[in-house]
């Protein structure tokens, strides 16, 4: 967002609120999604999650990524997830499959650690000439709209990149169709 | 916002792995994995903010790796229970010889 009239650095009492609202309701959402035993109850603890990440990337002036994220994300692969609980029947019967004592301990060192290692990297100060001016995406996406910034970059320095994704898209799909065909008379393989 | 952002990222993301070290049903595995591209998602997005938007395309582009992934791990996962009659990964060990 754009802060206007303001001291460099400071920023509504109501964003900064908002702010945190929506990082701790992704972050007890996620907490409660690894801890459900049922898929379905997950799976939709997830999609709460993502939800608020939404949220989160637009008021980070990230509008058009927060409106992929709810499409994509908590629309289209989340579905996909829920189908194929629903398909393999999942859903019913529940029972812990959690692993024992040790794999936890393993768990929690590993997370502790690795929570250790990105805030030592969050100290750490980044070159002053790499950062842009304050506010300036903000100023971008005010000037501009909210797709021209991401549109810009993505069909001239990422072309390539961008063609490669459209080869992966389709052997994704040749790739599922392959594996999710059944087994059966005429098939070599 | 981008300390606030990059806590909230790290949490997401250690909440993911140990999601993965602690579960065995496939497919809440792959679920955990998922949360863990949307916790880079939001370090990218933080990033944009104040290095320019450029960090917004390769949330696209993983987003669309993360599209990817789920047909083909999916698809995966529904060979293997055709296969086994089971999505817990302690009974998948046909590698273990």
């Amino acid at each position: 967002m754009v802060v206007q009239d303001m001291p460099h650095g400071t920023l509504p009492l109501l964003y900064t609120f908002h702010f945190y609202l929506f990082g701790i309701i992704a972050i007890v959402s996620a907490l409660l999604f690894v801890t459900r035993k049922s898929p379905v109850a997950a799976a939709l603890w997830l999609v709460n999650t993502m939800f608020s990440l939404a949220a989160l990337y637009v008021m980070l002036d990230a509008q058009f990524i927060g409106v992929i994220q709810v499409l994509v994300y908590a629309g289209a692969i989340m579905v996909v997830f829920l189908f194929v609980i629903m398909l393999l029947n999942l859903g019913q019967g529940v029972v812990g499959d959690a692993r024992g004592l040790g794999w936890k301990l393993i768990a929690g060192a590993v997370g502790v650690a690795l929570l250790a290692q990105i805030f030592a990297l969050t100290r750490s100060r980044t070159p002053v000439n790499l950062t842009l001016p304050a506010g300036y995406t903000a100023q971008q996406v005010e000037r501009t709209g909210a797709i021209t910034p991401i549109a810009g970059p993505l069909f001239n320095e990422y072309l390539l990149a961008f063609e490669v994704t459209s080869v992966l898209l389709l052997a994704a799909i040749v790739g599922a169709v392959v594996l999710g065909k059944q087994r059966g008379e005429g098939d070599a393989g | 916002m981008l300390a606030e952002a990059l806590f909230f990222s790290a949490v997401l993301f250690a909440i993911g792995v140990v999601g993965v070290l602690t579960r065995r049903n496939a497919i809440i595995v792959f679920m955990c994995v998922e949360l863990m591209l949307n916790a880079v998602n939001l370090t990218f997005v933080a990033f944009a903010q104040s290095y320019g938007a450029a960090g917004q395309v390769f949330v696209f582009f993983v987003m669309t790796v993360a599209a990817a992934e789920a047909a083909v791990g999916l698809a995966i996962i529904i060979a293997l229970f055709r296969h086994r009659q089971t999505v817990d990964l302690q009974n998948i060990n046909l590698l273990k010889g």
